[in-house]
């Protein structure tokens, strides 16, 4: 009894969620059909969900969202790689955190894509244009949550260090960082999310790669149930990076 | 009582004192001005002696502790450990600190294995003398659970057990019983008094516990209340080996008796000056 009260607590956000979604689209076919909507800019629902089939096959759906993962993966490694150790270098040096975090702060609300015809001219239109624009969107959100993180270390746990007597590397990386990682991994979340929103921006601008080169095409040849049907994919794959990376920090935060 | 013979004559061939405070002040700037937390405090402690400082909240305990651990740089006075000034976190001390210590991240034994780690320890010989600690406050079982999975006196347990497998020549420690209660405060207690004859260790505990002060101490430094002076030094005369059961003994009951009436003088002032500040 109490366990039905409790899973369907927890479902009928949900379900309430997905009814609001499926009245909304039947409304907007309702309105096409009776012609109160432009069916050549709006194609009607049933056609765009009826489109996926073909998307997945002659269109190879999967490739080009394995292609869009692929260089998501790849920014992501390197904003690992780089995000991390500048955010704590950043903090460890308190003039080059003053003089640069505010820089830091205005690039993370800035609309960065539109510094795409920068990386074409020096990269060409390649996968490693994309990739760099999803690392230097990525890039400031992670860089300060790792300032943040590290700045929210509890001064007891520092305290324990310095009684054991660890040095400034053993600090780092046996108090600090591990402190850290959940502010850390917040910040790898809003990463991953602007690096994604980039990479298919640039894709779609650059007419070449995964999912935005997809959108870009089918926009071309006005196949209007094809390309929305693309951005609601885009969407739903959103969705669900969204999603596991919650799921994930959770778990991480239970950890701490 | 302050005459009475000492129980514990140093040692020969041992310096008299392992630790030593000469006039520790130490003074924070506040909103409302300076204030003297810690006043010109000087007292000696010998090798294998168990001293405790008591006195109100606020009174500056926590101070004195950070200034001898060597974590507060800036404070007038000295403190000395086996001769050598202290400038900074000293090899001998051990501290197991008032606020929640323990490493959210790591396991109840990967805690308590975190100085053997430092110190490259081998790790078969780690896990051994961390269960060894973690069975001695009573955490046996709860070697893989992280600490948001053990109430706040097992955490502390957990804290206790960590700088006692450093097996550190100075015990101190900041009110570490406090969030335990009554019951295993006096067997954990037990414990502790234990492994400190066995190991002789000099050990410092803070505490604004008398029955816990007198159970477990040769001496007790009395402090007062803003500013937060030495009041008094008490020896305390009762047989050794002790255990929790001393607590009915009459004896105990007069030295608790004795101290109380130190302190109430101390706290009522303490009260009365953060109501008038209110
Ligand atoms: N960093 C600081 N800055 C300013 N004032 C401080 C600071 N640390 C402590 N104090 C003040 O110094 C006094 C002594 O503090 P301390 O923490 O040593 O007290 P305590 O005796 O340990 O109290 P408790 O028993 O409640 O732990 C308090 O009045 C406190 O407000
Ligand atoms: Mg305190």
């Amino acid at each position: 009894m109490r366990a039905m009260a409790a899973s369907s607590a927890r479902f009928l956000p949900a379900a309430f969620g997905l009814f609001c979604l499926l009245c909304g689209v039947a409304i907007v076919e309702g309105m096409l059909r009776a012609g109160l909507l432009n069916r050549f800019i709006v194609p009607l629902p049933t056609e765009v969900i009826d489109s996926f089939g073909r998307l997945f096959g002659d269109e190879q759906l999967l490739a080009r969202f394995l292609t869009t993962v692929q260089e998501t993966f790849y920014a992501m490694a390197i904003l690992a790689v780089i995000g991390i150790p500048v955010g704590t270098l950043l903090y460890q040096v308190p003039v080059l955190r003053k003089a640069t975090e505010t820089w830091i702060s205005a690039l993370a609300s800035a609309p960065i894509v539109l510094m795409y015809p920068l990386f074409l001219v020096i990269f060409g239109r390649s996968p490693a244009t994309i990739i760099v624009m999803g690392v230097i969107a990525g890039l400031p959100p992670l860089i300060l949550k790792t300032i943040e993180g590290l700045s929210g270390t509890r001064q007891s746990l520092i305290n324990v260090g310095r009684s054991f007597r660890l040095t400034r590397v053993q600090m780092l990386t046996k108090i600090m960082l591990p402190a850290a990682l959940p502010t850390i991994f917040v910040g790898l979340r809003l990463a991953l999310i602007f690096a994604l929103i980039n990479i298919v921006g640039v894709e779609f601008l650059i007419n070449f790669g995964g999912l935005g080169q997809l959108i870009n095409d089918l926009a071309e040849r006005y196949d209007m149930p094809g390309m929305y049907a693309t951005i609601v994919f885009v969407i739903l794959v959103s969705v669900l990076f969204f999603f596991v990376t919650e799921r994930l920090e959770r778990w991480l935060r239970r950890m701490s | 009582m302050n005459q009475t013979p000492q129980s514990t004559a140093p040692m020969a061939g041992q310096l008299p004192h392992v630790l030593s405070a000469d006039n520790v002040t130490k003074k924070f700037d506040t909103a409302e001005g300076p204030l003297v937390a810690v006043d010109n405090i000087s007292f000696d402690v010998r090798p294998g002696e168990f001293l405790s400082v008591i006195g109100p909240s606020g009174c500056g305990k926590s101070t004195l502790f950070n200034i001898i651990g060597g974590l507060t740089p800036d404070h007038d006075g000295t403190i000395t450990v086996d001769g050598e000034v202290v400038r900074g976190p000293h090899p001998s001390i051990g501290m197991v600190f008032q606020e929640e210590s323990t490493f959210p991240w790591r396991t109840v034994i990967d805690n308590v294995c975190f100085p053997l780690e430092i110190a490259n320890v081998p790790k078969a010989e780690r896990l051994d003398k961390a269960r060894h600690f973690i069975n001695l406050v009573g955490l046996s079982g709860f070697e893989n659970r992280h600490p948001s999975e053990l109430s706040g006196g097992m955490r502390q347990r957990v804290a206790i057990a960590r700088t006692l497998v450093s097996q550190p020549k100075i015990l101190l420690m900041d009110e570490p019983f406090a969030a335990l209660d009554e019951q295993t405060r006096l067997l954990l207690g037990d414990k502790v008094l234990q492994i400190q004859q066995e190991l002789k260790q000099t050990t410092l505990l803070i505490t604004h516990n008398i029955t816990e002060a007198v159970q477990l101490s040769d001496r007790i430094l009395v402090m007062t209340y803003r500013p937060g002076k030495l009041k008094r030094i008490v020896d305390i005369d009762l047989p050794r080996p002790r255990t929790s059961d001393v607590v009915s003994s009459p004896a105990f009951g007069a030295y608790v008796a004795k101290i109380w009436g130190d302190l109430r003088e101390e706290a009522s002032r303490g009260m009365a000056e953060s109501e008038r500040a209110r």
